[in-house]
């Protein structure tokens, strides 16, 4: 989200620097599953994910030729008990509600799309709105048109604090600018603190498992109605396991290892979903960190009492959102009207801000991946 | 039940450290992937075959560890790590779960060897071409040759031993394409003599050898393997010489997945091999209560690996308030090391070699990655190995970047004009090898489960 909303910045006329403590789109952005789905994304942001779809599946139209292999087909989210069938049916509404195409179909059904499906689903929620990327080429494919466009990135650069309004305090020197967005992921919350800002953030360990290239054995994005699982298999036959098991890790030492107990019962549920896995070798499981605010919705907007500092981050599936909502983000700070409403984190009524300090600086604007 | 020690790796510093811990009274386990402890050098032979020197050292390992009461678990395939500082808060005893057995200890001691290194040329992923450490497997362990006429290339001792092995299993060697000069041998020599066993075993291997008038070409590499469908030919100097396999090595590697995985702090010393975790003088990692031994924690060879092996072994016991019972092994490890560095010097990466690389020439075979492409990515920003995974998928692959992440290290490195050490190494993952789901996953009911509580709708 901090490359899309500097990439749109920078289009939009102003003098951008991207900062990153490592280098841009190496934690959550590009570890993480790469489902762009409707059926995983909470019902309020729904919209934001049919307009981030539509972008990621052009994504080489508008970012230069950047491209990260986005690939479209249908999704399915699966029962197998009574329970779950209810959940998916009234979190099928809700989403449908919100504007996805999602229609419940039978386990018969459901395996016609996805023959691969394993018997015994007593349910589906089918959209033909879903698929996935490579997410780990996120960062290679915004790289050129960050640069085109002319933002200055500075990567390895961690940020150590903030003064006035503002200078960045880095180990390459001070980065002075007269406008901030702060997109750190489970790192805003340390980096609202350095504005005096309280934004407490939970930080969530993802899990992901892949197995070695197998023949085809499915040929949709494939979870449960629970939301912990998914499942999709990649051109080149590797099948990538997410759903959001929890591995060990926190916001100092970043993911540290899977937990054997999440391990096994992420891949038996996979394994029990599409049956064929159970002769896939699997190759690697690694941790990826999810932010989440107490309301679990995204913090898109103004920094709380302090001018001319915004953040971008903690959006649910934000993958699938993340390269519209730094448009959106984009285009508030050039003061035009979002083409979809921000999510100022006034709701989650923090207090504490710094006193303004008045304007230094030379930069228009200056992203922060990481802190 | 809680061992005081384990120890992963069963070669010579494994089965030496095992020995050392149980002698002490620790409750000590040793695991070990083959069928039985030894090792690649001391490996036990599944056939009754010759006894040589490698037997008898090895045998006389085997025997002690035996006599130890340690207990040996063999066959059994470390996939995952835990425990240790990989735990929510403070640290734990370390877990090591294999398919069919996990351990949990209060001190682990890492001995798992090493790999091999090759850079890659043309033809180098054709069928018949196999690494020296696989060829040693095979003539050791199996008494069965790589091929009927082969050509032995690459660098390192393991060149003159694989040759001469052949030749005495009756098979012929075709050429043997040293990349060393006659001149670098010369130089290593004078560190040998302080082993004289090494020395004249490496000298009995050159009669041998000379004496099947095998031509040897120094200074000399394998340009390209030739065949339709497997290899049939190699071109060595401009020559193509017949050959139907074709055994190639460029030193070994230290096996450092466990210790990465554990976040280990690890220095590039290419005089030990490449990246190494880095030790204190008892073989202690930066990890507490994590040691390290034998040539997985810099190569000193298998003659200096059972006295680390010691080393470790008797650091550990101290740290858990135990009392070392043997003898003091640090003058001996020093004696061996000094022959085993002239040796790992042999070894050592050759820059040349990753220069000789052709664009087109795959660096990457499990994802089909070539020269061009890593060099591509290296110019598209990629700086560090975990970015040239992302950008390419170099080491993505079932070989989980053992085969290839020597070479394309070095290519990134030389193309973004930094150091090896700069671009860094890929993070340690589970698990540690491939490991079929459906030997882990067990039989279990949908119901059993443990689905965490959904996200909010």
């Amino acid at each position: 989200m901090g490359c899309a909303t500097a990439l749109f910045l920078a289009r939009g006329g102003m003098k951008v620097v991207l900062l990153d403590r490592g280098e841009i789109c190496r934690e959550a952005s590009g570890v993480n599953a790469g489902t762009l789905t409707m059926q995983m994304t909470r019902a309020a942001l729904v919209p934001y994910a049919l307009r981030a779809h539509e972008m990621w599946m052009r994504m080489p139209e508008w970012c230069d030729g950047g491209d990260v292999l986005a690939t479209a087909c249908p999704g399915l989210s699966v029962a197998f008990t009574a329970h779950e069938a209810a959940m998916l049916e009234e979190r099928a509404i809700a989403r449908r509600a919100a504007g996805a195409p999602i229609e419940l179909i039978s386990g018969t059904a459901a395996q016609a799309i996805e023959p691969g499906l394993a018997d015994g689903v007593l349910l589906a929620g089918h959209c033909p709105i879903d698929g996935f990327t490579s997410a780990y080429l996120t960062g290679r494919a915004f790289r050129p048109a960050l640069l085109n466009a002319g933002v200055v990135l500075l990567e390895n650069t961690p940020v150590r604090g903030i003064e006035g309004h503002f200078v960045l305090d880095t180990v390459a020197g001070p980065v002075a600018a007269s406008r901030l967005v702060l997109a750190g992921g489970v790192w805003l919350q340390d980096m609202a603190a350095w504005l005096g800002v309280s934004l407490p953030i939970k930080v969530l360990i993802n899990q992901l498992v892949v197995t070695e290239r197998l023949a085809p054995v499915m040929r949709s994005v494939v979870g449960v109605a629970s939301g912990l699982l998914s499942l999709k298999q990649y051109a080149n036959g590797s099948v990538l396991i997410g759903g959001g098991w929890q591995g060990i890790g926190d916001r100092a030492r970043g993911g540290i290892a899977v937990n054997p107990e999440a391990f096994l019962g992420n891949i038996r549920l996979a394994a029990h979903t599409i049956p064929a896995l159970r002769d896939a070798r699997v190759l690697r499981a690694w941790l990826g960190l999810e932010a989440e605010t107490a309301d679990a919705l995204p913090v898109i907007g103004p920094l709380d009492g302090v001018a001319d500092a915004w953040t971008i981050g903690s959006v649910h599936s934000g993958y699938t959102s993340g390269p519209f909502m730094g448009k959106i983000l984009a285009q508030a700070i050039l003061g035009q009207a979002p083409d979809l409403p921000l999510f100022p984190m006034e709701r989650l009524s923090v207090g504490g801000s710094m006193p303004d300090t008045g304007r230094v600086g030379e930069q228009g604007a200056v992203l922060i991946n990481g802190h | 039940m809680i061992h005081d020690i384990a120890i992963l790796g069963g070669g010579p510093a494994g089965m030496a450290a095992a020995t050392e811990a149980a002698r002490a009274g620790a409750r000590t386990v040793l695991l070990e992937e083959s069928h039985a402890p030894g090792g690649q050098v001391y490996r036990k032979p599944v056939f009754d075959g010759p006894v040589d020197a490698d037997r008898r050292a090895g045998d006389a390992l085997r025997a002690a560890l035996a006599e130890s009461g340690a207990q040996v678990i063999t066959g059994v395939r470390v996939w995952g790590l835990g425990g240790g500082p990989l735990v929510a808060e403070g640290r734990a005893p370390f877990v090591l779960t294999g398919l069919g057995a996990e351990v949990s200890a209060r001190a682990l001691i890492l001995a798992t060897g090493t790999h091999e290194r090759i850079i890659p040329f043309p033809g180098w992923t054709l069928p018949g071409v196999l690494g020296l450490a696989a060829a040693t497997i095979l003539l050791k362990a199996q008494g069965v040759l790589p091929g009927r006429r082969v050509v032995v290339a690459g660098q390192g001792p393991l060149l003159y031993a694989v040759a001469a092995k052949i030749i005495a299993g009756g098979g012929q060697v075709a050429a043997i394409a040293d990349a060393a000069t006659t001149y670098e041998w010369a130089q290593a020599l004078p560190r040998l003599f302080a082993r004289p066993d090494v020395l004249g075993r490496g000298l009995a291997w050159r009669a041998r050898i000379l004496g099947a008038g095998v031509p040897v070409f120094s200074g000399a590499r394998v340009a390209e393997a030739l065949g339709e469908g497997r290899i049939a030919a190699v071109r060595i100097n401009g020559r193509i010489i017949e050959a139907d396999a074709l055994c190639i090595g460029h030193g070994l590697v230290p096996a450092t997945e466990a210790s990465r995985a554990y976040r280990a702090v690890h220095v590039h010393d290419p005089a030990l091999g490449g990246w190494v975790p880095v030790l204190d003088a008892d073989r202690r990692t930066s990890v507490p209560g994590l040691y390290a031994a034998g040539d997985g924690a810099g190569l000193r060879g298998a003659a200096a690996a059972p006295a680390s092996g010691q080393l470790a072994a008797r650091a550990a016991l101290r740290d858990l308030g135990m009392d070392p019972v043997g003898r003091d092994p640090t003058a001996a490890f020093a004696r061996a090391a000094r022959a085993g560095a002239a040796m790992a010097g042999m070894m050592a990466l050759r820059p040349a070699l990753v220069a000789a690389i052709p664009a087109a020439t795959e660096v990457c075979r499990c994802e089909g990655v070539t020269r061009a492409a890593i060099e591509e990515a290296a110019d598209a920003g990629a700086g560090t190995m975990n970015q040239l995974k992302h950008f390419t998928r170099c080491g993505m692959g079932p070989c989980q970047g053992r085969m290839c992440g020597e070479a394309a290290s070095a290519l990134l490195a030389a193309r973004r004009g930094v150091s090896i050490a700069a671009v860094g190494f890929a993070t340690g993952r589970t698990p540690l090898r491939p490991v079929p789901m459906d030997a882990i996953l067990g039989d279990f009911a949908y119901a059993d489960i443990p689905v965490p509580a959904p996200a909010p709708l």
